[in-house]
């Protein structure tokens, strides 16, 4: 029972990071509907940055935060640079420059950094909270994180005029444009948000799948998974549908199918989600006229 | 000089022996004959491997350039082909010629079962659905309950065909021949397909899915079949592979052999067959470019194929979105163009390589949430 317990708990920590990954993927799919490939490699650079700074000697959070901030310059610079360019490109295209952007982070970083694992350190301290025999303290200081940031995402998007504007531009970019949004920013603050949270993300990973060019190509398919599932227009969905892959991929890789096979479970849910429930558990359903 | 009613009417009218394609399949098949008698074995090799990842790319190209539906997964067929083929070779001892045609039938009902439901799956979707695969792919490949067939991590040593009838021919060049007269069959087959009453179809479903459907096509059918003919070619192009390289292991078909064959394919243009072998030569050789600038730049030189492969696709989607056979074109029509008057060249410019062009998601996005 305590194992069974010990794995549901493991699989809601993880759950937590494809959570979060997930609703950075809802914030770019919200801005400009399309489905960010590159994702995952821009949360890994994040976080080399994030260690870059904690090798230099900054403190863990003034890191934390600074990398957050950083990031956001970067998604909202990506945006403007390259994106923007590509606003009325067809799909086909959108598609080749994510994987291009996949191509170029990935030896960007490494050029810089190099391709050899590195420890990344968990701000989280050694021993279980409470001395509670089944959660470590990083598993709880995981899901504390994911409930602070999807609180934070939601204040922002329901109490400030910005987050408003954000939402009727993303909702129907022809009036917002008439009442004075300036649309285009809030695209790029889209990304720019989007590049934040996927930071979080990136660094609450790093303690547990080490830090290299390649860390986050698997764990962006279970965030996609958790997106889809809990409906990839609907952040509150998202975050539950990125806990409920967690828990269901851990329990189904350490009871049914053994750890090799974890990914093949999210690629299944995500075809059975699109299939027979695209808009996903909690997302709206959308028409489109032809 | 052709006028423009008589280039129409050729187009109606019965097609003529096509002197043009009969010309280019000779020259490059001298072309490789003339390599296979004078190249290395490495470099023969090299070359082999360019022709399997023509076929390869024929057959994504064909999926996605005239059917205009998007994969980031064919490096999966591309295993299947080539785990299938290592398996019946090893432990069934299938001579490896044969693997080709029994992992061509595989590989399709195997694409052709993923399409039928993923293609109900608008562009994005389905880019999702195929990374997905892609990303999957080695993991099953892993899969420990499967390592008596699979070898596990390790991968599976196969021993490379032996050339047959005493031919005066040394392994490399029985090898490279075989993989030439492989491709050549296999774009001419390509051609034809596209050229005919279902490479209409796939091209109507490309341009405008509803007139298509409205005119009577079976938008579920084509597509999937589309999907299998296409995945055939990944797995044909998978299971040559196996031979020539003597070894399969999962961590060849990771997403990165997906990514390169998306990069191929645009660097070779989209919607352009003879493109391909431009596709295949950068695919072959842009990642030698790490070994051959590690000593300037030593371990960093690792992130420089990755950077050219970045840079050229946005590049491209900038500058040159048909790719270099896009370019090459136009530089015809425009060099066509200085030697005409502007009314007779005009109708010289091929239509068939705009891609996808429909708006995208316009609708969507302005009915979300609404």
């Amino acid at each position: 029972m305590t194992a069974f317990l010990n794995q549901c708990f493991s699989g809601l920590a993880m759950g937590g990071i494809f959570a979060i990954l997930a609703l950075s993927l809802v914030m770019i799919y919200q801005a400009t509907a399309l489905l960010n490939f590159a994702q995952g490699e821009m949360a890994m650079a994040s976080t080399y940055l994030a260690w870059l700074l904690i090798q230099h000697g900054v403190p863990y959070w003034l890191a934390f935060i600074l990398t957050v901030i950083l990031s956001f310059g970067a998604g909202v610079l990506i945006e403007r640079v390259i994106i923007r360019r590509f606003a009325r490109a067809p799909v086909l295209t959108v598609v080749i420059v994510f994987i291009a952007l996949v191509f170029i982070i990935d030896s960007v970083v490494g050029w810089i950094f190099g391709y050899q694992l590195q420890e990344f350190p968990s701000p989280f301290p050694n021993h279980n909270w409470f001395n509670n025999p089944l959660v470590s303290s990083h598993q709880s200081g995981i899901l504390l994180v994911t409930l602070v940031v999807m609180s934070a995402v939601w204040a922002f998007f329901r109490f400030t005029p910005l987050g408003l504007a954000m939402r009727a531009a993303a909702q129907n970019p022809a009036s917002s444009r008439l009442v004075g949004i300036r649309v285009g920013w809030m695209l790029a603050l889209g990304w720019g948000l989007a590049a934040s949270i996927g930071a979080i993300a990136g660094m609450l990973a790093a303690p547990l799948v080490y830090l290299d060019p390649s860390m986050m190509s698997s764990l962006l398919l279970y965030g996609f998974a958790g997106a889809v599932l809990g409906g990839i227009n609907n952040p509150w969905g998202a975050v539950l549908g990125g806990l409920i892959v967690g828990v269901s991929v851990n329990l189904v890789g350490a009871y049914l199918v053994g750890t090799q096979l974890q990914l093949l479970v999210a690629l299944t849910m995500i075809i059975a989600v699109l299939l027979f429930r695209p808009s996903g558990l909690f997302g709206h359903t959308i028409v489109t006229r032809v | 000089m052709s006028t423009v009613a008589e280039i129409k009417a050729d187009t109606v009218s019965r097609p003529k022996p096509n002197y043009g394609r009969a010309l280019a399949f000779g020259l490059a098949l001298v072309a490789g004959l003339i390599l296979a008698f004078s190249s290395s074995g490495y470099h023969l090799f090299q070359y082999a491997q360019v022709l399997v990842y023509m076929i390869a790319l024929i057959g994504l190209n064909l999926l996605t350039g005239f059917n205009g539906s998007i994969s980031l997964g064919h490096g999966a067929f591309f295993a299947i082909g080539g785990y299938g083929a290592a398996i019946l070779m090893v432990h069934f001892g299938v001579p490896w010629g044969l693997t080709l045609p029994i992992m061509a039938l595989i590989c399709f009902i195997a694409g052709f079962g993923f399409g039928l439901p993923a293609l109900r799956l608008e562009g994005l979707y389905l880019a999702l659905a195929t990374f997905a695969l892609a990303v999957t792919m080695p993991g099953i490949l892993n899969f420990k309950r499967f390592d008596a067939y699979t070898g596990g991590t390790s991968g599976l040593q196969v021993d490379k065909p032996q050339v047959p009838f005493h031919l005066p021919l040394n392994q490399d060049q029985w090898l490279f021949l075989c993989c030439l007269a492989a491709t050549m069959l296999m774009l001419f087959i390509a051609q034809n397909l596209v050229a005919g009453r279902v490479g209409r179809a796939m091209v109507a479903l490309r341009d405008h899915p509803v007139a298509a459907q409205t005119m009577g096509v079976n938008s579920a059918m084509v597509k999937a079949s589309c999907f299998g003919v296409s995945a055939l070619y990944a797995g044909v192009a998978g299971a040559l592979d196996a031979g020539l390289v003597g070894f399969v292991a999962p961590d060849s078909y990771s997403l990165f052999l997906s990514l390169s064959l998306l990069v191929g394919m645009v660097v070779g243009g989209l919607g352009s067959l003879w493109g391909m072998l431009a596709g295949a030569i950068f695919i072959e050789f842009v990642p030698n470019l790490a070994d051959s600038f590690s000593g300037m730049f030593g371990e960093s030189a690792k992130a420089l194929p990755g950077a050219v492969n970045g840079l050229f696709l946005i590049g491209l989607m900038l500058l040159a979105p048909h790719g270099i056979a896009g370019a090459a074109q136009r530089i015809v029509t425009f060099l066509r163009g200085l030697m005409m008057t502007s009314s007779t060249a005009a109708p010289l410019e091929l239509p068939a390589i705009r891609v996808g062009n429909q708006p995208v998601d316009e609708n969507h996005r302005t009915t979300q949430g609404s």
